[in-house]
């Protein structure tokens, strides 16, 4: 009987999987990439997020907000630059394990990142607007002071958010990548030809070219290339996608052990009690 | 069924209690010594575990409603600050949101479970009446909470159901207006879905107690749907029930746990990461997946019924799917309570999940999408070359007379088989093509699909006219295509004829196999080998 049951549910399961596969965009069909964070055990790479954020900083920030997220963000657990403090040595990452983790709030590396940036304010003794250096505590600069400018600057098309654009998009990642590595390098209708995009046309001109790639340093040293480059700000914004999935995968796996230990307790739990009970 | 109480209060406090309200001995009567037949399965234990679902849902909520702002502007991004900024809040959110779709395959399980073992039958009637209404009002808490995070599924969806209601006729327009709270789905539409939507869960829950009241008046059916008599046919809920239960719970929420902490976006759908826009409309407008079997109903009629317009007709044809599980008592005339001494409505049950499981898929489907088709679309091009171009030139008084005139000339034209283009120079003047002499000759082209075909018209066409054509005329081939409508028409179509012919006729015909005359000695006899017995 519990067999037939689990059989129904995997019966449903496959009902509701094919419903959502038949629900597939409309533009050429990604490659699908092997990316760091899937599976059960998958963790984002630091060093991909860091240099992700750098493309993101550089290439794209310029036109495509972050609203969803804040520049102590960076620095929380799982962020790419939380940093530990050991001895009175405060470092990125979590050198030989047992530093205690910096707040983000007084992260030098995001304080540094956050005073890179100009945040737009109302002086509260002039009523004037003006501008300061950003705070941690900031949400990340938002390109357009709202949707009509960043219309105007861009030809009529919005620029979308990217906080949750790899959740927003059939094949998430693996789209966000195609896209960006996809354009053919024709033009059309005053838009660009990249056959990922629903339609085949996009408004958005080529974000990353071999071009910009020669002329873009990575501070780790590593060779930009058009792919390196579109790969890292596929991996930071799967981050800023979804900056719990690290610790939701460990406490899933916690919460598996536990339940499959209570399971097999509880199903021993109900043999004793139905022993010698005809049903 | 449940006979005498059995509670006797053991210290002075519960004796001073059990005299003033004697709720401890509610529940020792509803939990404890209440008798459960001995010989229920795994699926009876869905009914504890859709209680966990809904205890669940309306803990997460409150929790989720001290975060959420229901207001145009705020609900998607306080959302999002729920999932990155609030202590678990990526928890708690992903637990309400698969705990909904967790709660539906729970009940889905539970209703075919009834349906086969002929729970619905005297004198349970009630108690699935009872059912049908928590499962009604489960699918308006869904479809209300869907609409809070506000992505585009859900203004898109709220847009299309908030629709249907407006097919009604004579009050359907005011009851539309009245759901939204004005015009068109705003911030007032959201507001009154936020409070509906944290409203209705404690109706379910007050619909609950009576379900459970009901059940405890009748007992349980069992998988004999022989009704337990004696002590020998059961045992007492507790320990007995309550231990499998909560196996089987802890079972379920591996399930769940799977969905929440490795695939928390995968019942979901991508538009809805996306703000709401009610400047865009999305390429595909889709309900969840539990909904989805009903939407194909909807979706099914495409055609007018007399008097009844195909957009009504779906609606009728949708709620009319859930209204016939209300009668369903009075629908199945068989005398036999479970299906596994019913060996031709088994058959026919077992084609019923089928079908539903079906319309599940239908429903994800664009409508026009062919699920077969005969062969390749075919489009015969005829053409002229050499000749001499003749025009002849038509007037009219206006657009609609310059079209009459041009399809009488092109007739009395075309009589000896040659080939009239109608070229208009204005809206109403124009000129008809014809070519005398010259050779005519045919090309064929065939696609699969139909925009294919006509790209490759439109490229045969300026191939041929730049070979030297004057002429050309086309006509095209649409091989048979059987579409995912019509199937969806297909498997309505035996949905209710399920319940309203199958059911009532086969009850009156079948032959049953033989029933064991109590729980106890259908007991120990291969008692899963089902019509044998």
């Amino acid at each position: 009987m519990l067999r037939r049951a689990l059989i129904i549910v995997a019966a449903l399961g496959l009902m509701v999987g094919g419903a959502s596969l038949a629900l597939a965009a409309k533009g050429k069909h990604p490659h699908e990439m092997e990316w760091s964070w899937e599976g059960p055990f998958g963790t984002f790479e630091r060093a991909d997020v860091q240099r992700g954020f750098a493309v993101y900083k550089q290439v794209c920030s310029s036109c495509h907000g972050l609203r969803h997220l804040s520049y102590r963000n960076l620095g929380e657990r799982g962020g790419p630059f939380v940093a530990y403090e050991s001895h009175g040595e405060v470092t990125l990452g979590n050198h030989g394990g047992h530093g205690r983790m910096v707040d983000p709030n007084d992260n030098p590396f995001v304080a540094a990142i956050a005073d890179d940036s100009e945040i737009t304010i109302i002086d509260p003794d002039t009523g004037v607007e003006t501008t300061r250096p950003g705070r941690p505590s900031d949400h990340f600069r938002y390109p357009y002071a709202n949707e009509a400018q960043g219309r105007a600057a861009n030809n009529g098309a919005y620029p979308p958010d990217l906080s949750v654009i790899e959740s927003a998009r059939h094949y998430g990642a693996d789209y966000v990548y195609a896209l960006l590595t996809g354009y053919t390098g024709e033009q059309k209708d005053g838009k660009w030809v990249n056959p990922y995009m629903g339609g085949g046309l996009i408004a958005m001109p080529p974000p990353i070219t071999d071009q910009l790639a020669a002329g873009f340093t990575y501070d780790d040293g590593t060779v930009a290339t058009r792919e390196q480059m579109a790969h890292d700000v596929v991996s930071f914004l799967a981050w800023a996608n979804d900056p719990k999935m690290e610790l939701r995968k460990q406490m899933g796996l916690a919460v598996m052990v536990f339940l499959s230990v209570l399971s097999l307790l509880l199903y021993a739990s109900y043999k004793q009690v139905w022993r010698g009970i005809k049903h | 069924m449940s006979g005498p109480s059995t509670y006797v209060p053991a210290s002075g406090f519960t004796k001073w209690l059990d005299s003033r309200l004697p709720i401890i001995r509610l529940a020792h009567d509803s939990f404890v010594a209440y008798p459960t037949p001995r010989n229920l399965n795994y699926f009876w234990t869905f009914g504890a575990i859709l209680t966990f679902c809904l205890i669940t849902q309306i803990v997460t909520g409150v929790v989720l409603a001290m975060h959420y702002v229901p207001h145009v502007d705020h609900a998607f991004a306080s959302v999002q600050r729920i999932e990155r900024d609030v202590p678990f809040g990526w928890l708690i959110q992903n637990i309400h949101s698969v705990g909904a779709s967790m709660f539906f395959l729970a009940v889905y399980i539970h209703m075919f479970r009834g349906l086969y073992y002929g729970s619905y039958k005297a004198p349970r009637e009630v108690l699935w009446i009872l059912g049908c209404v928590i499962y009604l009002l489960m699918v308006g808490t869904a479809f209300l909470g869907y609409t809070l995070p506000w992505g585009q599924m859900s203004f898109w969806g709220a847009t299309v159901i908030t629709g249907l209601i407006g097919a009604v006729p004579v009050v359907g327009d005011g009851i539309k207006t009245w759901l939204m709270g004005g015009g068109a789905i705003d911030n007032q539409t959201l507001n009154r879905f936020f409070s509906l939507h944290y409203l209705l869960p404690f109706v379910i829950f007050g619909v609950v107690i009576l379900h459970v009241w009901a059940l405890h008046v009748t007992g349980q059916n069992n998988p004999t749907g022989v009704e337990a008599k004696s002590e020998e046919d059961t045992v007492p809920f507790t320990p007995y029930a309550t231990v499998k239960d909560v196996f089987a719970l802890s079972v379920f929420l591996i399930l769940f746990a799977v969905f929440v902490f490795y695939m928390p976006n995968a019942l979901g759908h991508a538009d809805n990461f996306i703000p709401a826009n009610p400047l865009v409309t999305p390429p595909e407008i889709v309900p969840e997946w539990y909904l989805l079997p009903f939407y194909a109903i909807l979706r099914a009629i495409d055609f007018n019924i007399g008097p009844i317009d195909s957009k009504l007709g779906g609606v009728l044809a949708m709620f009319s799917a859930i209204a016939v599980l209300f009668v369903l008592p009075w629908l199945d005339t068989s005398k036999v309570r479970s299906m596994r001494y019913r060996p031709i409505a088994r058959i026919f049950f077992v084609i019923f999940v089928g079908v539903c499981f079906t319309l599940g898929w239908a429903g994800g489907q664009l409508p026009s999408k062919a699920v077969f088709q005969a062969g390749d679309h075919r489009a015969t091009i005829t053409y002229v070359s050499g000749g001499q171009l003749n025009a002849t030139p038509v007037t009219a008084a206006d657009g609609p007379g310059l079209q009459t005139v041009i399809m009488e000339q092109s007739a009395v034209l075309s009589q000896d088989g040659s080939i009239v283009h109608a070229e208009r120079d204005s809206a109403t003047a124009a000129r008809l093509l014809t070519v005398t002499g010259g050779t005519t000759q045919t090309v064929e082209v065939a696609a699969h699909e139909e925009t294919d075909l006509d790209a490759l018209i439109n490229e045969k066409r300026a191939e041929l006219f730049a070979g030297g054509a004057q002429l050309t005329s086309t006509s095209r081939h649409l091989s048979y295509r059987f579409t995912v409508t019509n199937l969806s028409q297909c498997l309505t179509a035996f949905y209710f004829a399920f319940f309203l012919i199958i059911l009532p006729l086969l009850g009156l015909r079948e032959t049953p196999s033989r029933v064991p005359e109590t729980v106890a000695k259908s007991i120990g006899k291969g008692h899963s080998a089902g019509p044998k017995e």
